[in-house]
């Protein structure tokens, strides 16, 4: 269970603050989406839960299953099953996709005191899971997103939160870029992974990734705070009226 | 041009405490001739332009400076291969360590045997190639060494060779200063493989020269070892043939001070030359040179120089790269990248890349840039949970990929690999 109290947040490098008292719970077996106006924190919260430098942490808590999770190192957080699905995944050339996967599974596993995977049983799992993403082999022996489409660079997230299992993720803007096609076999890969144990903190400015990721709760975040919570109606009704009535409301 | 006192005092110092090794006639008149380009050019000296980036003192002084005697943990490299082991300690060629040097389809020999005889194929070799070197700039360190070598080898290879020759050169005592010169001969046709590890000296002054013939191929891989307190200028110059093709790949790993010359010319038509260099240093005194002068003199002739420097704790790296394409060059293919990864503030890269071109057809590039890890790949790899560390590692790995790639042999770019990570792993030090 993510339990994020009263979380605020400035940029190291002047003096801003972006969030400015976030209380968020994302119970497991559940998916919460967070929807806003740009600007108003939303890709801040994941990078700072984590663990991107940067961002200096002025006031309250961020825990996962009880641990504390901004005290840790973004590797720390990793291991202890927290995952961001990038809405920019970066580009890493000279590594190969395959080689990035097996040294980030493994790492996790040891880094929690689990068996590494063998390269024949870690083959086996990654061929039968980029199978469903429609990830052919190339794509697994490219260098990390170099010359990715951005429909194959949102899969690739897709893949590696299947292969790292984690217990709370969360999906950064994860439709952007994607045309509806390519949505959707995201979405299908996202559904496939929704589990009694897992979370998940979608991101998103749009109504139509929703329709393919239900979401249980939805949110409204404006200048650094969560300003509306509800159901998934209340997506609906920012796709239809936009955030204009719902900021007013609130404020 | 006549040349500054203070620079011909230091050539002569170091000149009178060198003696000729006796040689036949053709061996002796090679020498004399290289001793007449050193006293002419006179012994690098710290104003000269060549030697901007680089204090050739050291290099140049009568007593090489001691280096203190390093244990390799490792190991021997690449200890499975099948291959044929010529062993030189501090310069000395050690028969008893080495294989048999009969091996079918090349005729080794060493030096002093050849340069012993009246008659020898090595006469239109020896000293030739580096003589033709200083037309744009002088190399007097080279024929400094063609002057005095008092080892090497003479190798012709006229069949293709099926296994590599590993000239291995072992680093015994402190104060050892040695002279070494290799002449490779490579026929019509044929093809071989040398490989070259080890520090081989305190002072190590090699030379190389290789003169391939048309559709042959020479592949080269050099690693210069571990040895932290050693110093090495060395010299390969090469010239090729028509369809032939030279590949060249060092590494180097720490000592205080190493200067890497490479001269290539293409003199026949659809040649290929590459050569490439990854190189790790660490510490303030760690120096790191590479000076490639790569002429293209021929028509439809590819040339690669692809050099990668990862550098911490303040070391220096320097590359001075050059590429001329002369007028009857047409369809030129150059292609040159040297590139620096800094992993601090103290270290430093410098680089001088240029370009020369009298042809109006070809197609040449050329890069040079320096820059540190890239923060953004660091925590897209660590927010996976590859701990800060191995992520580093990673990505110097990824970084010097494009050189290691040149290494046309798997199994001899894997042992590099290995090598590599374990000087990541020292990182401690």
């Amino acid at each position: 269970m993510l339990e994020i109290k009263d979380l605020r947040v400035e940029l190291e490098e002047e003096d801003k603050k972006i969030l400015k008292g976030v209380d968020l719970t994302v119970e497991p077996g559940k998916v919460h989406a967070i929807m806003g106006p740009n600007g108003s924190g939303k890709s801040t919260l994941s990078y700072v839960l984590s663990g991107k430098e940067g961002y200096e942490v002025t006031g309250g808590t961020a825990t996962l299953d009880g641990v504390d999770l901004l005290d840790m190192e973004a590797e720390e957080r990793a291991a202890a099953g927290l995952f961001l699905a990038f809405q920019y995944p970066v580009e890493i050339p000279g590594v190969g996709n395959m080689t990035f996967l097996r040294t980030a599974v493994n790492a996790q596993r040891k880094a929690r005191g689990e068996e590494e995977m063998s390269a024949g049983e870690f083959l086996k799992v990654v061929r039968a899971k980029a199978k469903t993403l429609k990830i052919d082999a190339d794509m697994l022996k490219r260098p990390v997103n170099v010359g990715f489409s951005g429909g194959e660079k949102k899969r690739n997230e897709i893949l590696q939160m299947a292969m790292l299992e984690p217990k709370m993720c969360i999906l950064d803007e994860t439709d952007s870029g994607l045309d509806v096609d390519a949505m959707k076999l995201v979405a299908e890969g996202v559904n496939a992974l929704r589990d009694e144990g897992r979370g998940f903190l979608v991101i998103t400015h749009y109504q139509r990734l929703l329709d393919h990721i239900k979401p249980d709760v939805v949110h409204i975040m404006a200048d650094g705070r969560i300003v509306k919570t509800g159901g998934p109606e209340l997506a609906l009704e920012v796709e239809n009226n936009g955030y204009a009535d719902i900021l007013a409301e609130v404020a | 041009m006549a040349q500054p006192a203070i620079k011909m005092d230091a050539t002569e110092e170091r000149l009178a405490a060198l003696t000729l090794p006796d040689s036949a006639p053709w061996a002796a008149e090679a020498r004399s001739a290289a001793l007449s380009r050193v006293r002419t050019m006179g012994l690098p000296h710290a104003r000269d332009e060549y030697w901007k980036y680089t204090k050739p003192a050291s290099l140049v002084q009568v007593e090489a400076p001691k280096a203190a005697l390093f244990h390799n943990d490792e190991g021997p490299l690449w200890d499975d291969l099948d291959r044929v082991k010529v062993v030189f300690v501090d310069g000395e060629f050690d028969a008893a360590a080495s294989d048999d040097l009969a091996v079918e389809g090349l005729e080794i020999e060493r030096l002093s045997d050849a340069a012993s005889k009246d008659i020898h194929w090595a006469k239109d070799l020896y000293g030739a190639l580096e003589g033709a070197s200083h037309t744009h700039t002088d190399r007097p360190l080279a024929a400094l060494n063609t002057a005095f070598a008092t080892d090497g080898l003479v190798i012709r290879v006229t069949g293709k060779v099926s296994k590599p020759v590993n000239l291995i050169y072992l680093h015994n005592s402190e104060d050892s200063d040695a002279i070494l010169h290799h002449v490779v001969k490579i026929e019509e046709g044929a093809e071989m493989t040398l490989l070259e590890t080890g520090p081989g000296a305190a002072r190590f002054n090699t030379v190389l020269e290789v003169d391939v013939a048309d559709s042959a191929a020479f592949h080269h891989v050099r690693v210069q070892g571990r040895d932290h307190e050693r110093r090495a200028v060395t010299g390969v110059f090469t010239r090729l043939g028509t369809t032939s093709a030279f590949k060249s790949f060092t590494l180097t790993m720490n000592g205080v001070l190493t200067r890497n010359e490479c001269v290539i010319e293409l003199t026949g038509d659809d040649a290929q030359a590459h050569v490439a260099g990854a190189c790790v240093g660490d510490g303030k005194d760690f120096h790191h040179d590479d000076t490639v002068f790569i002429t293209h003199d021929a028509v439809n002739c590819e040339s690669r120089q692809v050099f990668k420097k990862v550098l911490r704790n303040g070391a220096t790296g320097v590359f001075q790269g050059k590429i001329l394409v002369k007028e009857d060059a047409q369809k030129t293919d150059g292609y040159q990248i040297s590139q620096s990864l800094l992993l601090d503030e103290d270290s430093q890269f410098l680089a001088k890349p240029e370009l020369e071109i009298y042809a109006d057809d070809v197609a040449c590039s050329h890069g040079s840039t320096s820059g540190a890890i890239d923060d953004e790949a660091l925590y897209y790899l660590r927010s996976r949970g590859v701990p800060l560390a191995q992520a580093t590692d990673l990505l110097v790995l990824a970084f010097l990929a494009e050189a290691l790639e040149e290494i046309a042999d798997e199994t001899l770019a894997e042992a590099i690999y290995e090598r590599l990570e374990g000087w990541l792993g020292r990182r401690a030090s």
